[in-house]
């Protein structure tokens, strides 16, 4: 099976403080660390397990500035077969559509039976993913927590939804799938395994290698203002030692119904 | 000497020569135990190279102090006691039974020196050797069957309890003695019924009740009995010495090899390969333990040499609290694998890896690296190395818990584990009020570094921690200073974790700053640290620990305290692992403790090279093991309050975290009290 996953570098919440900067339109980049998106990193890890399972291969593609070529190759250390990374100064302001787009004329350039991505991105707005669906006029499910191979023209796939109920899809392929973390248990990735592919050679495509135009890829989004909201009312803190707080806090429950 | 029954080698069975089969014997029993052998050593010759040739004087004295002296024997008592009975009678009688072997060729056979005086003195000695050893088997058996000491039960995981072959070796032992006896105490009848000269028997020996016994009986059934005790003793004998390679006997033979070329430096770790300097690592195809093959071949004389007694899953920590370890299995699953993968009989079966085969990812993750197990093997077998070199092989496969990756994943991008900022590293400064702290580097230079340490510099209450020891060495007047953000986590744990890559970053990036600094001593606080910069670091100042830098400070007179004020409290010392066992400083913290006027210590039972992990410093801090029944640091904090103290000191800031958290979660909230011996120091220092 011939399986593309769409992976991102983002700024990893467990190891930096985000702090908005002084302009108040981004967030403060000096002191920041990168890694790959949690969620594509697992998505990932399944992409390798199943081409383990049934043969084929995995390539992943990044649409970034020259340090994305990092998370392509902790990917590839992961396992992945090949890399590929789109570099063009005009994505650096894209929104949604636009990288979905990019992605739409990767997969269109190759030959894929199966194209995943993260649910979501730790700086993102979990959109990718469906727009490149449409745009791709295929199959689509999100969310997926479980992928069996059925056959290789049927998947059969587990989403989580609301109440953390399950629900099983069978759905044809080729198809899209975006992926939740807790599919699997993504394998270590040590210094070692990076340097291992260090030297292996990334094609990089520009706008141009995608047949894309500027004016196709301009940004319809556009980011207005970056602020953390004000502390609202309506929260109240109980006050006492342990046992007091508890009795109001039953009180409180049962006046308001969460109790009866 | 008339003799007044035929010898062995004279009589004749059948009409065929005795001593014919008494040749016959020796030479088959040598040529199977040599085939045995040679199929034994095959897995040695296949395994990983390791240098344990050298420092020679040190190793014989470990020679005569572990092996000729049994010294970890009676940490055992009852145990103990019967093996060194058990040991000593079979050295005493090893020179007798390889005579009786010659004796059955050749009549006149004497062990070359036992020929006149020295003879007697022998004889006299062996027979109570003898007879030492028979009621140790006797006692041994009774103990081994009837009672059965918890630590010999096998869970039922681990396959069929193991009481029959001890039984069974208990049994052989046991025959060797009384064939040996019933041989001389019928000779002896027999002389002395024809009024002959006779070989003098110790009283209450048993070849002394057998010569009593038989004083009456006919001299044909004395014959036969001495010809049969003699031809049973030597198959006995024989079938024993092939028997050895087969179980956990095989220490009868080993364990000799296996203390003589037993680790020197405590502490340390092996190299991910002897001879591949860090440079060539990058060349080896994989890194670690997958196959039997990938131990050393010391590796595996340790897992021959298993006696099987239970002692290291007595006292492993994970294994007392419910973890998926136990060290005894460790290397009895090898064991099994080895002579199942290199039968003495037949063909050598393909390599299979041994993750997810006969070891599980846990088993080996369940492991703090404490060295209780290691303190107490009578035979010197060791475990972190092969531990750590079974998780550089799982790291090297991806296989690393979901919650141990994302500290290795922090301490790649931040250089400490929990992700947090480089330039908040000497946030805790802010905390003290009158004191700067000096951040020293290429500019401003310094005497003294104190080196901190990730969870002393990011945990909020082993911040206090840091803060006491400034208080400290400021009242000393030293002229010290911190890295501040230039200092990286230590990668002691990072190390024993098995991601050897990232501990090599992290040491290079330290001893660059450390040399930056123009320290000419470091201290630290954390024994980790400590550990870390001592033994796997090259090229760096000398390190002390802050209970070593205290005591000195006291005997220098700049150091004075205030007495303990509360006649109520009772304190206790619990020794940290890698300050106790793996730098056996055991006594300048309680020197430093018993220096406070009116302080009340005791010790809890488990103490000095038996204390108790609290549950494990660096990356142990992150791994949630999938079965525990209690955390190691509630039952620590339950030994403390057994010992009647009601405030736990310790060293080190995870001791600090555990047993806090053991305090907690049990029903000592509010009645002990965990501190740090830092803590404890500067409350108590007299200002001037």
């Amino acid at each position: 099976m011939e399986i593309l996953v769409c992976v991102k570098r983002v700024p990893d919440p467990a190891e930096n403080e985000i702090e908005i900067n002084s302009d108040g339109t981004d967030i403060e980049r000096d002191d920041l660390v990168y890694s790959v998106n949690e969620w594509d990193n697992y998505a990932v890890e399944e992409a390798i397990q199943i081409r383990d399972k049934v043969g084929g291969s995995v390539t992943v593609v990044t649409v970034g500035d020259e340090e994305a070529d990092e998370v392509l190759r902790r990917e590839m250390a992961m396992g992945a077969d090949k890399g590929l990374h789109i570099n063009d100064e005009v994505f650096e302001e894209a929104d949604g559509l636009a990288i979905a787009k990019a992605l739409k004329a990767v997969v269109e350039k190759g030959n894929y039976d199966l194209i995943l991505t993260g649910a979501q991105a730790d700086d993102g707005a979990a959109q990718v993913g469906g727009m490149l669906a449409a745009l791709l006029d295929l199959p689509y499910a999100s969310l997926v927590n479980s992928i069996e191979v059925v056959d290789d023209k049927t998947l059969k796939v587990g989403r989580e939804i609301e109440g953390g109920n399950q629900e099983m899809n069978e759905i044809s392929l080729p198809c899209v799938l975006s992926i939740q973390t807790g599919i699997n248990e993504p394998r270590y990735v040590g210094i070692r395994g990076i340097r291992k592919v260090a030297g292996v050679e990334i094609p990089e495509m520009e706008l141009s290698d995608l047949g894309l135009s500027e004016d196709e890829v301009a940004p319809k989004v556009k980011r207005l203002d970056y602020f953390v909201p004000e502390m609202g009312e309506g929260a109240e803190i109980l006050e006492g030692d342990t046992e007091e707080i508890a009795e109001k806090l039953v009180e409180l429950l049962k006046a308001k119904g969460g109790i009866k | 000497m008339e003799m007044a029954l035929v010898p062995v080698a004279k009589v004749s069975l059948l009409g065929i020569p005795a001593s014919l089969l008494a040749i016959l014997i020796p030479l088959i029993g040598i040529g199977f135990f040599s085939y045995i052998m040679a199929r034994r050593l095959i897995p040695l010759a296949k395994a990983k190279p390791d240098p344990r040739f050298d420092r020679p004087k040190q190793r014989f004295k470990n020679l005569i102090k572990f092996w000729l002296g049994q010294y970890k024997q009676p940490r055992y008592l009852v145990a103990g006691v019967i093996h060194m009975v058990i040991f000593f009678g079979f050295l005493i009688l090893s020179i007798r039974s390889i005579s009786m072997v010659f004796i059955g060729f050749d009549p006149g056979f004497v062990f070359p020196g036992l020929g006149g005086f020295l003879g007697h003195i022998y004889d006299f000695f062996k027979d109570y050797a003898a007879t030492f050893v028979l009621i140790a088997c006797i006692v041994a058996g009774i103990r081994r069957g009837v009672f059965t000491p918890e630590r010999y039960k096998v869970p039922p995981k681990y396959g069929k309890d193991h009481t029959f072959e001890a039984l069974f070796v208990l049994g052989l032992i046991g025959g060797l003695m009384i064939f040996e006896s019933l041989y001389s105490g019928s000779m002896v009848a027999a002389q002395r019924q024809m009024g002959l000269e006779a070989e003098f028997l110790p009283p209450l020996t048993i070849s002394w009740f057998f010569a009593k016994i038989l004083s009456g009986a006919p001299r044909g059934l004395l014959q036969f009995l001495n010809t049969s005790a003699y031809f049973c003793h030597d198959m006995v004998f024989f079938f024993f010495l092939c028997f050895l390679p087969f179980g956990k006997h095989f220490h009868v033979i080993t364990s000799i090899f296996n203390v003589y070329f037993s680790k020197l430096d405590r502490g340390t770790v092996k190299p991910v390969r002897y001879g591949v300097s860090d440079e060539e690592l990058d060349d080896l195809d994989y890194f670690g333990v997958k196959y039997i093959e990938d131990f050393t071949w010391k590796n595996i004389l340790d897992f021959y040499t298993c006696v099987d007694c239970g002692r290291c899953a007595d006292v492993c920590p994970a294994n007392a609290v419910g973890r998926p370890l136990i060290p005894r299995f460790l290397t009895l699953k090898a064991r099994e694998h080895i002579f199942d993968r290199f039968p003495v009989f037949g063909e050598i079966k393909p390599k299979v890896p041994l993750i997810g085969n006969i070891y599980e990812e846990d088993e080996i993750w369940s492991c703090t690296t404490c060295g209780a197990c290691e303190e107490e093997c009578p035979v010197l077998n060791e475990y972190i190395n092969k531990i750590v070199d079974l998780r550089r092989g799982m790291v090297d496969e991806g296989l690393v818990p979901q919650t141990l990756q994302k500290p290795l994943n922090a301490l790649t991008k931040r250089g400490n584990p929990y992700g947090k900022m480089e330039k908040k590293r000497a946030e805790w400064t802010k905390g003290l009020e009158d004191i700067e702290v000096k951040i020293v580097g290429k500019k401003a230079q310094t005497e003294t570094l104190y080196f901190v340490d990730s969870a002393t510099s990011y945990d909020e209450r082993a911040n206090e921690i840091a803060r006491s020891v400034v208080k400290i060495m400021h009242a000393c007047g030293e002229d010290f200073g911190i890295l501040g953000k230039s200092e990286k986590d230590s990668g002691h744990e990072v190390r024993r974790f098995g991601e050897e890559m990232l501990f090599l970053t992290l040491k290079e990036q330290n001893i660059d700053a450390i040399l930056n600094s123009g320290a000419k001593r470091i201290v630290t606080a954390d024994p980790h640290a400590y550990n870390g910069l001592k033994k796997d670091y090259e090229g760096i100042p000398p390190v002390e620990h802050i209970s070593e830098y205290i005591l000195r400070k006291i005997n220098e007179g700049k150091l004075r305290f205030k007495p303990i004020e509360d006649p109520a409290l009772v304190f206790t010392y619990h020794d940290p692992c890698y300050l106790g066992r793996h730098n056996l400083v055991y006594d300048a913290p309680r020197q430093v403790l018993d220096a406070i006027p009116g302080l009340n210590r005791v010790e809890m039972e488990r103490h000095k090279d038996r204390s108790f992990c609290c549950g494990g410093g660096g990356l142990m801090l992150f791994y949630e093991p999938p079965e525990e029944e209690q955390r190691m640091g509630q039952v620590r904090v339950k030994m403390a309050n057994e010992a009647g103290a009601n405030v736990i000191v310790v060293c080190c800031p995870f001791c600090l975290t555990h047993l806090e958290d053991g305090v907690k979660t049990t029903r000592f909230e509010g009645k002990i009290q965990v501190m740090d011996l830092t803590e404890l120091i500067s409350k108590q220092l007299i200002i001037e």
